[in-house]
């Protein structure tokens, strides 16, 4: 007997399961929820729009940290209303959104620019062109070049330490697509971190380092490290910073952010209309996205935005692919059409 | 004469051998516990101020100084609620069955092993078993009831070894001893055995337990939640049936992956967050170490009186 009422509650407990899991996805609109995931460069964006939106409007929103991969496999398998990503979707990666019906729309939500540091007591690096990053970066860099002036023959003939980003994250796939002219090709003597504030520290304790990392981090750490301004097509060296990155004046290191949105949901779903409305209004967004670090879009693109997701124009820009140096402008050229 | 001497001799460099080992004990324990003190005070100096009301209660903010924990401390008991309803009965039960009833052949010695070696297994592996299993097999998405389940398979097998190996301790004249007074089996297990076996097999569920509080790897492969700034729904309401269930279903976060995520933000104060975020961690751990070590010393003296 007491078997039966037992497996009575359990079952009971379970039909309540089935009848709540619904709402548990953001379905209904009492509980509605906007669910982002995606992208840990993008997080405090999302996490800094999220915390507004919700105080704004009373709808919840959760964000998730499955990184830039993890969250489009969520977003293809339409768990997701938005994830954010540090690159453009992948081709295998647009293969499984359409096998699972899913379409997406392509949004920039911010910029973000790459900075290369060295320690501050490092006196004579005053400028260095894409070439000198590559013969210090490049896969047939390894083992061979370990002093500087084998970089440029003025520098002196001091060992190179190099601190870069992990394998797995979106800022080493920009940096080796821009610099080497290859996604994913590098050399791998380097110290290797996820974690960018252990670059930070790792250049900011040797005289002889160099390291690129998220502009956040060079604005948080300005005492620690100094930035190493790029020499650009036109001749002019121009350091990393929000307003360069935000012309487009620094190159090729300055990368989009993008938000990717569930069409299916957008039209489904008030809520997540309503957040990105919130999320593309240039008064919210220039703001909070300024005080967690990364570069707000050009003006004129928050309303290109706004247009493209009005019109639902689905697919990525990149075809699959990467590119260096696309402005927020480029982006969303085709937004109206 | 010559004898003597050596036996001296023997004495006196057993005598330095000794001392030797001792001095070089020391010195290794003071390198051990100096490591431990040196992280823990590392982090109390970090994240002590940190820890007042206003961390306790608030949600994550983008703004590391209105940021708090709320959310992700009630997730962790939540979860850490569930993962001890599923691991311990569980555990119990299997080990029991394992040492007291089921037959010593090559089926248990198999069995035994592998328990020992799921112990060892890391506990990322444990967390796509449950995004493959749990999450989409069953379908049960990203909730409480998924971490719980996760967490309390992490703990199972440690929770199983710790159980027999106490039930193993128990001295066989007292079973004999019930058996001759003419108990069957479950009256010798459930009145004799359990009641002995107690004391270890709490403090191997503590450990259990503790292990589970920290881990992030599992949870975040099954998705747990980052930036959540609302609680699951109260498991009591004032309308009957006063139970809710609903909060099995709800969305959560955890104590470690918010200090995961807080270690790797750019701004200082996020780093500070995540120290006393730590605190607060280790504290939690503490307590429920402190808790088992009570809980021994109090069922050892209920069972000689």
């Amino acid at each position: 007997m007491k078997k039966l009422v037992l497996c009575g509650v359990a079952a009971l407990a379970l039909t309540a399961c089935n009848q709540n899991t619904p709402a548990a996805k953001g379905g209904v609109d009492g509980n509605a929820i906007v669910l982002i995931d995606g992208s840990s460069t993008v997080y405090p964006i999302s996490e800094a729009l999220g915390e507004e939106f919700q105080k704004a409007s009373g709808v919840r929103v959760t964000v998730g940290l499955s990184g830039t991969g993890g969250g489009f496999k969520k977003l293809c398998r339409g768990e997701t209303d938005i994830s954010g990503a540090s690159r453009p979707i992948k081709a295998e990666e647009m293969e499984l959104c359409k096998q699972n019906g899913v379409e997406f729309i392509e949004l920039p939500v911010a910029l973000d620019a790459l900075a290369v540091i060295v320690n501050p007591a490092n006196t004579f690096i005053d400028c260095l062109t894409v070439a000198e990053l590559k013969t210090m970066w490049a896969p047939e860099a390894q083992g061979k070049i370990s002093t500087w002036n084998q970089v440029r023959a003025s520098f002196p003939n001091q060992p190179i330490k190099l601190f870069g980003a992990g394998t797995d994250s979106g800022t080493f796939d920009y940096f080796t697509k821009a610099i080497n002219g290859e996604e994913g090709s590098s050399r791998g003597d380097y110290t290797a971190t996820e974690d960018d504030n252990v670059t930070v520290t790792g250049v900011g304790g040797d005289n002889n380092s160099l390291g690129y990392l998220g502009l956040a981090y060079l604005t948080e750490n300005a005492g620690k490290v100094r930035a190493v301004p790029i020499r650009q097509a036109n001749g002019a060296c121009i350091a990393p910073s929000v307003q360069a990155a935000r012309d487009a004046s620094y190159q090729p290191l300055s990368r989009p952010l993008f938000f990717y949105v569930n069409k299916k949901h957008a039209d489904e779903r008030p809520h997540v209309r309503d957040f990105i409305k919130f999320a593309f209004s240039p008064e919210e967004s220039e703001k909070l996205v300024a005080e967690v670090g990364y570069v707000p879009l050009p003006t004129q693109a928050y309303s290109l935005a706004l247009t493209k997701f009005d019109a639902r124009k689905t697919g990525s820009y990149f075809g699959g692919g990467s590119k260096v140096g696309v402005t927020a402008e480029e982006l969303l050229a085709d937004a109206g059409k | 004469m010559a004898g003597g001497f050596s036996e001296r001799r023997i004495v006196a460099t057993a005598k330095v051998q000794d001392l030797t080992f001792a001095v070089l004990g020391v010195i290794v324990l003071f390198f051990a516990m100096a490591m431990l003190a040196t992280l823990v005070a590392d982090l109390l100096i970090d994240g002590l101020g940190r820890i007042n009301a206003q961390f306790l209660t608030d949600f994550p903010s983008r703004r590391p100084e209105e940021a708090g924990i709320l959310s992700a401390w009630v997730g962790t008991s939540l979860v850490m609620f569930v993962t001890a309803l599923l691991a311990i009965p569980l555990g119990i039960g299997a080990g029991l069955y394992l040492e007291e009833y089921a037959a010593k052949n090559w089926l248990s010695d198999l069995i035994e092993i592998n328990v020992s070696n799921l112990a060892g297994v890391p506990s990322i592996i444990y967390g796509l078993l449950a995004l493959g299993f749990f999450v989409y097999g069953l379908g049960l998405g990203q909730t409480v009831l998924v971490g719980g389940m996760v967490l309390a398979l992490l703990i199972l097998p440690i929770v199983v070894v710790a159980t027999r190996e106490a039930v193993r301790a128990v001295p066989s004249g007292l079973r004999e001893s019930a058996y001759g007074l003419g108990c069957n089996r479950w009256q010798v297990v459930w009145s004799y055995v359990l009641p002995s076996a107690r004391p270890g097999i709490l403090t191997g569920a503590i450990v259990g337990l503790s292990r589970a509080i920290g881990e992030t790897a599992p949870i975040i492969t099954i998705g747990a939640l980052t930036f959540i700034a609302f609680l699951p729904p109260s498991p009591i309401q004032a309308a009957p049936p006063f139970l809710n269930f609903d909060w099995l279903n709800s969305p959560f976060t955890v104590m470690p992956i918010q200090m995961f995520n807080w270690t790797s933000r750019p701004q200082a104060g996020f780093h500070v967050n995540a120290a006393a975020t730590g605190v607060l961690l280790l504290g939690m751990t503490l307590i429920m170490n402190g808790f088992a070590i009570y809980l021994r010393y109090h069922l050892r003296k209920g069972q000689r009186s």
